[in-house]
């Protein structure tokens, strides 16, 4: 278990990472998940040992391992650039950890063509790394840290450099590949779909501090303040500041909805609601769905959505709608808000918390 | 009007301009290489665009000289410690400067710049007062010790540029991999650099090879370079133009040998590395 008590970073007196308190279970997939510069790569240099904490302390399985050097602890990083040892070839880089660690050469050998096979890199065992593509490195980085068996697996942004393609092929993988080996496994991102995808907990960041720490879905559908809302969420949130009296809920301009049956409870007065893209919509999904009247500012096609940009009052919406839709800007339309997955935040920014929905 | 303004190609005298050039510039140079195999006579009496005799007897005054060959015997020997003395004190030197900030980091890496703007005659004085004390003088160590004044800040800065060309995050990889500094240097590091380290070995030994004035100052006998036996050459019989000439294209020689294994990296190494 990889604990992280009070530990904060400084640089220049200002926080890079506020004082943290994290404990990652051993066997677990935990994503980092947040903008850049937000602090997780900061984070993971921390939980690596690469830098040291100003103030407090990181444990392993209960040692305490704050300013051991990097060398002495069993970890494995990968980072969003392509990073080998350009002067040895395929087969030397991911053999590298192995034997510094004295492994024999017969096992050495069946862990690399092993780890090779694995990540499709057989064929290019004897090139070296620069005459490879930047997926090809990339695998090369990941088979190496794959073979030195680590008790925790850093993984920053690992596919952010790769194409489309490949990137999807890897990140289905990757889990699966390190789920074996019973590490811990960090793995940092901007986007939130890629948590999403990956599942287990995630960790949301903002400006050196995490928000919220959790099982993945829970924090997406449970953002415990707006910082996390917005945070995890791509295409972004919509945001609507309304005020409940009773069993409405009356937006200053002028537009009212009936109170669904999950935010009944909160108390009268303002309050801030927010909900996804898809969540709003051409059609109404239920018979009780408030219409609203925006304009619209432009529309994009992905396919077989539309991204519709929408001006609410004073504020910007973004509407996901399925099939594609030309439509004018400028044009005045009425659209749908499904109400059943509204999220309540208070004046504070914190989550107000909801009763299940039904 | 706006036709004049238009690409046009090349000339048919585009290429006179380039032509001239390289003939003045490499005048001096033929003309080096011309005395030398002529006889003192053809020198100073006659205008000859080719030697008309040409005979090999300034080489071999010089190959059977000691007082000569000794010449380039010291030059070779101090020019060489300088450049392996100021190599492996910029290494590490480059190092700390490319990866770690510290107290003053960039005026001190500034600083070493500046001992480069200082004409080699202001130290003349208080190294041979220096290496009097200690004993040193007319020695090659003397010499490429004082040369090291000029060269490590410059093998520093060229180094520098070439370190900070590779990702930190090599460093950082082999640590967590598990390589000890010493072993993550000589093993990852040096390969990534060793375009860079040679050309900082070229300019150690292109300015510790021409450089005349310290080298002079420091020695009298034993460790004389050649440069300064070329400037005592008037003997009672008058100027030997010819073995002069051959001395001079012999000092052309290991430059030109040595820019050709680097000739890749210089643009580079005049940049200080920063490409």
């Amino acid at each position: 278990m990889l604990e992280m008590r009070n530990a904060a970073k400084l640089v220049g007196g200002e926080y890079h990472i506020h004082p943290t308190n994290l404990a990652l279970e051993r066997g677990t997939l935990n994503v980092l998940l947040g903008p850049t510069l937000s602090g997780k790569t900061s984070l993971m240099r921390l939980m690596a040992g690469l830098d040291r904490p100003t103030s407090g302390s990181i444990h392993f399985d209960n040692v305490d391992v704050t300013g051991m050097p990097v060398q002495k602890r069993n970890i494995a990083m990968v980072y969003q650039q392509f990073i080998n040892y350009p002067a040895l070839t395929v087969y030397d880089n991911i053999a590298s950890p192995m034997r510094l660690a004295g492994k024999d050469k017969a096992s050495i050998d069946r862990e690399v063509r092993k780890a090779a096979e694995l990540l499709r890199l057989t064929p290019y065992l004897d090139r070296t790394p620069l005459n490879l593509s930047g997926g090809q490195q990339q695998r090369t980085a990941l088979a190496r840290a794959l073979v030195k068996n680590a008790s925790l697996v850093l993984m920053d942004e690992p596919l952010a450099n790769l194409d489309y393609k490949l990137r999807e092929e890897l990140r289905a993988e990757l889990p699966r590949i390190f789920a074996q080996s019973g590490a811990i496994f960090v793995y940092a991102t901007t986007e939130p779909s890629e948590a999403l995808l990956l599942g287990g907990n995630t960790a949301t960041l903002s400006e050196g501090r995490i928000t919220q720490f959790g099982s993945t879905i829970h924090v997406y559908r449970k953002p415990s303040d707006i910082i996390t809302a917005r945070t995890f969420a791509d295409p972004p949130l919509n945001f609507m500041e309304v005020i409940k009296s009773g069993h409405e809920l009356e937006h200053q301009g002028g537009s009212r909805m009936a109170v669904p049956s999950h935010l009944l409870h909160v108390a009268d007065g303002p309050v801030t609601v927010a909900f996804h893209p898809h969540h709003l919509g051409f059609a109404s999904q239920t018979a009780d769905a408030p219409q609203l009247r925006a304009k619209t500012l432009i529309s994009e096609i992905t396919g077989s959505e539309s991204f519709v940009h929408l001006e609410f009052g004073s504020t910007r919406w973004v509407m996901l709608a399925p099939g594609i839709h030309d439509i004018a800007p400028d044009a005045d339309v009425d659209v749908f808000l499904d109400t059943r997955h509204l999220l309540a935040f208070g004046k504070d920014g914190r989550a107000i918390t909801t009763l299940q929905a039904a | 009007m706006d036709q004049e303004h238009q690409f046009k190609p090349a000339g048919r005298f585009s290429w006179l301009v380039s032509t001239i050039y390289i003939v003045f510039l490499l005048l001096p140079i033929y003309w080096l290489v011309n005395m030398s195999f002529k006889e003192n006579g053809e020198i100073t009496g006659t205008f000859s665009l080719f030697p008309q005799n040409p005979t090999l007897r300034n080489y071999a005054v010089i190959f059977n000289d000691p007082s000569w060959y000794n010449g380039y015997i010291n030059s070779i020997i101090y020019v060489g410690l300088n450049t392996i003395i100021s190599v492996a004190a910029a290494l590490p030197a480059a190092y700390a400067f490319s990866r770690y900030r510290f107290l003053g980091d960039k005026h001190l890496f500034f600083w070493l710049l500046t001992n480069r703007m200082a004409p080699p005659a202001v130290f003349a004085l208080p190294f041979f007062q220096l290496y009097s004390a200690f004993g040193l003088i007319d020695t090659h160590i003397a010499v490429a010790l004082a040369h090291c004044l000029f060269n490590v800040p410059l093998a520093v800065w060229i180094l520098e540029g070439f370190m900070s060309g590779v990702p930190k995050e090599i460093d950082e990889t082999a640590y967590i991999d598990g390589y000890s500094f010493p072993r993550f240097f000589v093993k990852i590091f040096m390969p990534l650099i060793a375009s860079g380290v040679g050309v900082a070995a070229f300019f150690c030994f292109m300015f510790s090879w021409v450089e005349l004035l310290l080298a002079r100052t420091l020695t009298t006998t034993a460790a004389k370079p050649i440069s300064a036996i070329m400037t005592r050459t008037v003997s009672a019989a008058g100027m030997d133009w010819g073995v002069l000439a051959a001395a001079g294209v012999l000092t052309i020689v290991p430059g030109a040998l040595v820019i050709y294994f680097v000739r890749n990296y210089i643009a580079k190494g005049f940049a200080l590395g920063r490409v």
